[in-house]
């Protein structure tokens, strides 16, 4: 599973998503019953420009300073592995999945996601969207499919109006979506929730049929709303289930030493999802 | 305006100014003149204070930059170095909350990005007034945010700190902000520039008539009523612009595009140019008609003092200008070559070819005076401090009025608005430890950081006190199993003209000299911030002392929490005082002078300590800090969700014959550990105290100390502990960014 992370002018997380869609693809790789020590899967970082891309391990990944004209992988010999897609390139050909990364990007100024909606990347993330491909949004990633339309709703300032970050529960939903073919409906997960813009709202119709067509994929858990969200909502998919965006941030409980692994399945539940429907 | 009354203005005293015509065999015109304010205030000459640094220790096998440069750095092995700092954005914060401690936090940045380093953590130490008036409301609230906003958005975590609320801070709050970044040890740049003819490229922000004259103006001055009006001295932060010239300097650098790099901080493009040349013993034109500007008219002195934040200067070869333009352009970065660089030794600016200013670069950067400081100890305690407790509270109220104590509560609803995980790399986020702990994947281990510096105690005794600061950072990696690999420093004290003030400072810097050599932890920079001071009088002398060390294995910290059956051990030469303790502020009884305390033992007890960490034998541990060891017991409990007995008699026998300060008393060198008892017995026998005091057990904080006797639950305990939120809500909420 080769994942493709946006990286807009701001993004922040991008590289933690990267890290993370590398530790679930290597786990994927070497299933041979050693999913539980994935700290130690973590590649000695050699440059710290790129604390994941220079990894003898891992040459092939983009390198930002390679990528000026948007060109990225298949620098060297070994097998093409997840990189960062910059913002004006185009061609997704070669990407089995997509993230959409958070932080702020384009500072955020405008709206959460207003700008960087209207990148290159991300018109031909909506055909690869509109073609089946998986696509993760992650907190600002989630805001930006959400001005795009891939997703339905919108996110707004949080109750408190102040930006938090705690560690938190979250529940996961029906939604029939590859994402979630790593966790069981009603699993409990604890991941970090940090965020300025998080609320989670739709107009009472289409909250109704978010809700009637299962397309929640996680609720905060009881007493742990952390911005106010309709419904305890924390993310949500497309009708399709292809398109997930979620607030809370999965790509910080990769690793044992943070104190949580629950985020890792997702960055395996496409994978999971195929190799089931293919067996 | 008379040159001879602008120099005043400026900040320069007749002195100064005539030693300035004397240099230059003319007086200087309204450029050069400004240019000199600036370099020769306080701020960046440390005028007053150089003397008294020499004294610091600087060499150590881990050093691989020291004080001097834009930050400090240490090996840490496979290549890689740490670099990190810590300064002040004090007076701005005073006079506009929000911006000035989000451009405090965007500055520490450059000065670690300037060095090649990606910052990986930012820590915070700040000071307000008293919790309960508006005017620390509002400041409280804009600098959380400031911070948060700034370090959020940018993508840094923000991983500790530490917020105390005293008087002496009330109108003067102090911002300090600590950056902590990683670089390839090979690939880290200086600031020194070299090589004649090469250009002088300058990017990011466009430079404007934000932030004029703030390192001399807002700086290197006492606050005083009108200070309203130099709200347009404080600059305005755009952490998106410098989110994307961090990116491009780590793709310059990775280029080798880049001869050398500095940011531009006080004193903006005068300053970065001037130490620029100075280091490279090099001459240097800049042409201020070539500089990139938000508004037109601006004078050729604005362009050259503007503190416009965002904004980086590079010496670049010409064959590779081309390059480097492109890869701005790569991340929408605004760059423009505005200079070059000479062999004349003189800093020359120009405006669209034509001179507008000429200074030799030694005059301006080294030739500020020195002065010797008229030192001289104030015979009593001159600081306000007022009764705000019961006379006759028992034991069980003292214990909960000290978790209350602004200084001592959680600060959770501060530390919850900062990113603390963005990064990967958080083991121990704000709050959860004594120290942070980040892990290194690049060197296969992981570093502690930690921030400290208690005012108050410094305030008793200068000396004594920042000894205390240094060991107490010691004893918080201690506690996470690291040891110190380095410490900067932030030095903030009030007028220096002032024989007091000039006694406490001095008397901190040897103490800071003596601790720091004991721990064999060398100082590799650090800040200066004087003129902390108001018509009602100084702050309270704060060293702000933050230190960086090393942990072999991120996997194994021990964790925050003791279980049911856990028994308590205190250890280390601990000798509890209510000497400048909380207590005693909250009894108004605060007075000159703290115990003195011999280093050597207080090492010892922070190694075993260490070891028996980082040998996985004690299921935590927590050095004793404010409030004493019924606070840290406390707060064990609290964090914990399990009480505690315990029983201070052997303390009281060995150490103090006083019940009172067994319980509540403060003082350098003590530990409490938990964990299984024959693991804590077979810590004894090494040269270090160590006393069972207890066990862990039920949902009661029970100490008895002889007759004396503390007994509350522990939700008791956390209702106190948490009742911060609550005092500290700000009248001014609905101010959002």
């Amino acid at each position: 599973m080769i994942w493709g992370v946006l990286q807009f002018p701001g993004s922040c997380d991008e590289r933690d998503a990267l890290n993370a869609c590398l530790i679930a693809e290597r786990s994927l790789n070497s299933r041979d019953g050693t999913g539980g020590a994935l700290s130690s899967t973590r590649n000695v970082v050699e440059d710290p420009t790129d604390p994941v891309f220079e990894s003898s391990e891992q040459s092939g990944v983009g390198h930002g300073a390679d990528d000026v004209s948007g060109r990225g992988g298949g620098l060297s010999d070994s097998a093409p592995s997840s990189r960062l897609v910059w913002h004006e390139e185009t061609d997704l050909s070669g990407l089995d999945g997509i993230v959409v990364p958070g932080g702020f990007s384009y500072g955020d100024y405008l709206r959460a996601g207003a700008i960087a909606r209207f990148s290159p990347a991300m018109t031909s993330v909506a055909r690869f969207a509109a073609d089946g491909g998986p696509v993760l949004g992650i907190c600002n990633g989630f805001q930006v499919l959400c001005e795009s339309g891939l997703l339905p709703g919108a996110l707004l300032t949080n109750e408190r109006t102040r930006f938090i970050c705690r560690q938190g529960d979250l529940v996961v939903g029906e939604a029939d979506s590859p994402f979630l073919a790593g966790y069981e409906a009603g699993q409990t997960i604890s991941v970090p929730f940090k965020h300025q813009s998080g609320r989670f709202f739709a107009p009472p119709e289409l909250l109704e049929q978010i809700e009637a067509d299962n397309q929640v994929a996680f609720r905060y858990a009881s007493g742990q709303n952390p911005n106010g969200s309709l419904n305890d909502i924390a993310g949500v998919t497309n009708e399709a289930g292809n398109v997930l965006g979620l607030m809370p941030h999965p790509e910080h409980a990769v690793e044992a030493f943070s104190g949580s692994t629950d985020g890792l399945a997702l960055f395996q539940g496409p994978a999971l999802a195929t190799a089931g429907a293919g067996a | 305006m008379s040159e001879q009354s602008a120099h005043r203005a400026l900040g320069l005293t007749d002195q100064e100014f005539e030693l300035i015509c004397g240099k230059m065999g003319r007086e200087p015109n309204g450029v050069e003149l400004a240019m000199f304010s600036l370099l020769w205030s306080e701020h960046c000459a440390y005028k007053h204070s150089r003397k008294l640094l020499k004294n610091l220790p600087t060499e150590g096998p881990r050093v691989v930059m020291g004080p001097g440069e834009n930050a400090g750095a240490v090996d840490i092995g496979n290549g890689y170095s740490i670099a990190f700092k810590v300064e002040s954005h004090n007076h701005p914060s005073a006079v506009e909350p929000f911006q000035g401690a989000a451009t405090g936090v965007g500055g520490i940045l450059r000065d670690v990005i300037a060095l090649g380093a990606r910052p990986i953590a930012i820590l915070d130490s700040l000071r307000f007034g008293e919790p309960d008036t508006e005017r620390t409301h509002y400041l409280v609230d804009g600098v959380v945010r400031g911070i948060g906003h700034y370090g959020n958005c940018m993508g840094i975590p923000t991983v500790g700190g530490e917020i105390y609320f005293e008087p002496p801070y009330e109108q003067n709050p102090l911002v300090n902000a600590m950056c902590v970044g990683i670089a390839r040890t090979d690939e880290m740049v200086r600031a020194a520039a070299a090589g004649t003819g090469n250009k002088v490229v300058l990017f990011g922000s466009l430079t404007g008539r934000d932030g004029i004259g703030g390192a001399s103006v807002l700086a290197s001055a006492e606050l005083d009523e009108g200070d309203d009006a130099k709200r347009p001295t404080v600059q305005i932060g755009d952490p998106f612009e410098e989110s994307k010239l961090l990116e491009c300097c780590q793709e310059l650098l990775a280029g080798d595009l880049l001869v050398s790099l500095q940011d531009l901080g006080a004193a903006g493009l005068t300053s970065s140019a001037g130490e620029m040349a100075s280091a490279g013993g090099t001459g240097i034109d800049i042409d201020v008609g070539l500089v990139p500007l938000r508004e037109a008219d601006m004078e050729p002195f604005e362009i050259m003092v503007s503190e416009s934040q965002e904004r980086m200067l590079a010496v670049v070869e010409p064959g590779k200008v081309d390059a480097v333009l492109a890869l701005c352009a790569k991340w929408q970065t605004r760059s423009a070559v505005i200079g070059e660089i000479t062999d004349t030794g003189t800093f020359r600016i120009l405006r669209n070819g034509d001179t507008a200013g000429e200074i030799e670069v030694e005059d301006l950067v080294d030739g500020c005076p020195l002065y010797d400081l008229d030192p001289e100890e104030p015979a009593d305690w001159t600081y306000p401090n007022r009764e705000s407790i019961e006379p006759d509270a028992s034991p069980s109220d003292i214990a909960l009025s000290l978790l209350a104590a602004p200084s001592i509560a959680s600060k959770r609803w501060a530390f919850e608005q900062y990113d603390s995980v963005v990064g990967s790399r958080t083991v121990h986020r704000a709050g959860a430890a004594d120290a942070a702990v980040l892990s290194i994947p690049e060197s296969g281990r992981a570093i502690a950081v930690a921030i400290d510096g208690n005012g108050r105690r410094v305030a008793c005794d200068p000396y004594q006190g920042t000894v205390e600061a240094t060991l107490e950072c010691a004893s918080n990696l201690a506690v996470v199993g690291a040891e110190p690999l380095g410490v900067t420093n932030c030095l903030n004290f009030g007028n220096p003209e002032k024989p007091g003030v000039a006694w406490q400072l001095g008397r901190a810097i040897d103490g800071l000299a003596e601790a720091c050599r004991a721990l064999e932890a060398p100082v590799v920079g650090g800040n200066v911030s004087l003129y902390n001071e108001t018509p009602q009088g100084p702050i309270y002398p704060t060293p702000v002392v933050g230190m960086v060390g090393e942990l072999p294995d991120p996997g194994n910290v021990a964790g925050g929490n003791w279980r049911e059956g856990d028994s308590i051990a205190l250890v280390g030469p601990f000798d509890p005082s209510l000497a400048g303790s909380e207590l005693e502020k909250q009894r108004g009884q605060l007075g000159k002078g703290l115990p003195e305390v011999e280093i050597a033992p207080v090492r010892a007890a922070i190694e075993l300590v260490r070891d028996a960490v980082r040998g996985g034998v004690v299921r935590t541990a927590t050095d004793v800090s404010d409030g004493g060891i019924t606070t840290a017991l406390a707060e064990l409990a609290i964090s914990s969700g399990v009480g505690c007995e315990a029983d201070l008699a052997p303390i009281i026998a060995r150490r103090s014959d006083n019940p009172e300060d067994a319980l509540f008393g403060e003082g350098p060198g003590g530990f409490i550990l938990a964990g299984d008892m024959a693991e804590l017995e077979k810590l004894g026998g090494q040269g270090v105290d160590i006393e069972l005091i207890g066990e862990v057990t039920g949902n009661e904080i029970i100490i008895t100390a002889n007759g004396n006797r503390v007994e509350i639950l522990v939700e008791e305990a956390e209702a106190a502990f948490d009742s911060l939120e609550d005092r500290i809500e700000s009248d001014q909420a609905g101010l959002t960014h």
